[in-house]
């Protein structure tokens, strides 16, 4: 377009300025786009959740047990397909900073209700057979080095006297959703029956329910809640989305911490491109009314602005994504075991595009707007 | 003939009735322009010289469609432009005025060259025919040789010459100049004073200026005389009739 080199010739008049201005916005969209990672991988559980799934647990909270015998009333339930229980491990492997999730599993129904977390068959026979087997997921096993047949001692302080158990990798599953969850560590609900104190015996931390049908949902999780109503152990039933929404929600309103600090962050990247473009303009005053002197429309003027503000925001923003893609990958592998995998998709490198394209249009749109005011006769008056 | 009694029966390429202009300042109306009548016609080089507040620039604004009259007319080669839109006049300024300020100002950022284009940038010609019209332009005001010097690399003297030369480039109908030589030495001056003789003797250019300098303003045809506001006399090398409402 025959107006690129004004418009370019005019960005570059103040270089360190136009460094400091593309520099906050790199940081800005570098920050946006981090928190929008978190976020998603705050909020991935609950994107990725089967619809066809309900997760029991005790009404009374999630570290209060439920007990096993619930598992057959369960099945019973019309709409039910199978049903699978978990508890919790707590393990400590080396460091307590090593975290990970590890789940007590019950090896015969595991597989057809988390139908998306796929074990070869041989490695998953070599588990049922295996008392001592476990199973790691692929990104946890990456993590640690692991492969198939590693012996990994888990020192754990739940059940009893501080242990070391001692486990042996019989197989490792992936997760057929892109992003889903591939770190935990499974073992064996009949050596972990055996082996805890006999009050935790036959106690199950929730029980996972595969429906027939997602249509299903409500009126199983009410018939589950209401068999189990004025019992000694009553159940709180919900599908495996709220569940996973309720366990992030524990860890504090994670969503409003990052609206709060993007919002923060907006409207100071908002400020600071917006000042510099009221100063750009404010310096400019003579020859922008030369401009409308010699013939160029208000609109034009207003274009000149805008397009300086837009192609700020586009260096900017394009450097601060571009800060993301090297620099989230590492961040990730920093903070695995504090955060859920951070992965940078399309859609949140197309949004952290759009917030620039926006940031840059709102910040030159008042200074644009005055230029496109200014009267000539007052202007050329000034100069 | 440049005439300010209003009485021409003949086109002029410029034609002022009745012009008046008041400004309101603090609370209180002061009448810059009172009822000024002017006939310019083509190749014609005006003067108007007058004491500060006498009305110059105003007049020199409201002729270049920068301002609007409070009353009156300008009409410029058949076009009545005291009642045209803010888009049609910007649009009417593009085609026919050409502007050369004291300040010079031009755009720091650009070439020589690239100010000259400016105007053109506006126009549909393709961009080997801008080139042919920027290189014309800038051979007129003698800077061929500095079209691509940015203006912090030239005298006072070539910067002006590069305001001329932006002004001409399109070939307007008329050039307008605010004080062009009050910024330059005395030398410089008389370059500037040349070069706008030859626009107006060779290029047949009407030329309409304000100045403070006696000895500039000689070297136009005919120097006009405003005090506040009021046409008050006039002298002519060429030929003027002096009137108004004074």
């Amino acid at each position: 377009m025959k107006f690129n080199r004004f418009i370019l010739a005019n960005l570059f008049r103040k270089k360190i300025r136009l460094i400091l201005t593309v520099g906050s916005f790199a940081v800005a969209l570098f920050l946006f786009t981090f928190l929008a990672v978190v976020k998603s991988a705050f909020s991935r559980g609950t994107e990725l959740a089967g619809a066809d799934r309900l997760v029991v647990i005790n009404r009374a909270g999630l570290i209060n047990t439920i007990p096993l015998s619930y598992r057959d009333k369960i099945l019973q339930i019309k709409g039910v397909k199978a049903v699978t229980h978990n508890n919790w491990f707590g393990g400590v492997y080396q460091d307590e900073k090593n975290f990970f999730p590890q789940f007590v599993i019950d090896p015969e129904n595991q597989r057809q209700v988390m139908t998306e977390m796929r074990v070869p068959d041989d490695e998953w026979n070599n588990f049922v057979k295996d008392r001592q087997g476990a199973i790691a997921g692929a990104g946890l096993a990456k993590r640690f080095g692991w492969k198939v047949g590693d012996r990994i001692p888990l020192k754990n302080a739940l059940y009893g006297p501080t242990k070391t158990w001692e486990f042996v990798l019989d197989g490792i599953y992936h997760n057929d959703h892109p992003g889903g969850d591939e770190s935990q560590f499974w073992l064996q609900w009949k050596y972990f029956d055996e082996t805890v104190p006999s009050v935790i015996k036959s106690l199950v931390g929730w029980y996972v329910v595969k429906l027939d049908s997602p249509d299903d949902s409500v009126s199983v999780a009410a018939a589950i809640d209401k068999g189990f109503a004025n019992s000694s152990t009553e159940t709180k039933t919900e599908t495996e989305s709220a569940f996973a929404a309720g366990f992030a929600k524990q860890l504090g309103n994670i969503e409003l911490l990052i609206l709060t600090i993007g919002g923060v962050v907006f409207f100071t990247l908002l400020l600071v491109t917006g000042n510099t473009m009221a100063i750009s303009v404010r310096e400019r005053v003579g020859e922008l009314a030369v401009l409308k002197a010699i013939g160029y429309p208000d609109l034009y003027v207003l274009f000149f602005v805008l397009s300086e503000a837009l192609v700020i925001a586009l260096i900017g923003g394009l450097i601060g994504l571009g800060l993301a893609v090297l620099a989230i990958p590492v961040v990730g592998a920093a903070l695995r075991g504090l955060l859920p995998p951070l992965l940078l998709s399309v859609g949140v490198l197309s949004l952290g595009l759009a917030f620039a394209v926006f940031v840059g249009v709102a910040s030159g749109l008042l200074p644009g707007i005055g230029a496109m005011r200014l009267r000539v006769v007052d202007a050329l008056r000034r100069v | 003939m440049i005439r300010v009694d209003g009485r021409s029966d003949s086109p002029s390429l410029i034609r002022v009735r009745g012009l008046n202009k008041t400004y309101r300042r603090g609370g209180e109306n002061i009448q810059v322009l009172q009822g000024l009548n002017l006939d310019v016609d083509q190749a014609d080089f005006v003067a108007f010289m007058g004491p500060s507040g006498s009305g110059k620039t105003t007049l020199l604004n409201l002729l270049g469609g920068l301002d609007v009259p409070s009353a009156g007319s300008i009409t410029v080669a058949g076009d009545e432009i005291t009642h045209m839109s803010a888009s049609k006049l910007t649009q009417w300024r593009a085609r026919h005025v050409g502007f050369i300020f004291q300040m010079y100002n031009l755009i720091p950022v650009l070439t020589a060259f690239q100010n000259v284009e400016l105007p053109l940038l506006l126009t549909k010609l393709s961009k080997s025919e801008r080139r042919k019209h920027v290189e014309t332009a800038l051979g007129v005001v003698g800077l061929s040789d500095r079209m691509n010097h940015f203006p912090r690399q030239l005298s006072g003297g070539q910067e002006q010459r590069v305001t001329i030369a932006r002004a001409i480039v399109s070939d307007p109908t008329f050039l307008l100049c605010d004080e062009p030589t009050g910024d330059l030495d005395r030398k410089s001056a008389d370059e500037i004073m040349a070069l706008i003789e030859e626009l107006v003797g060779k290029y047949h250019k009407t030329v309409l200026m304000v100045t403070h300098d006696p000895v500039v303003a000689a070297r136009a045809h005919t120097t006009l005389h405003l005090e506040k506001g009021v046409l008050v006399e006039g002298a002519a090398r060429k030929g003027v009739l002096v009137g108004g409402v004074a």
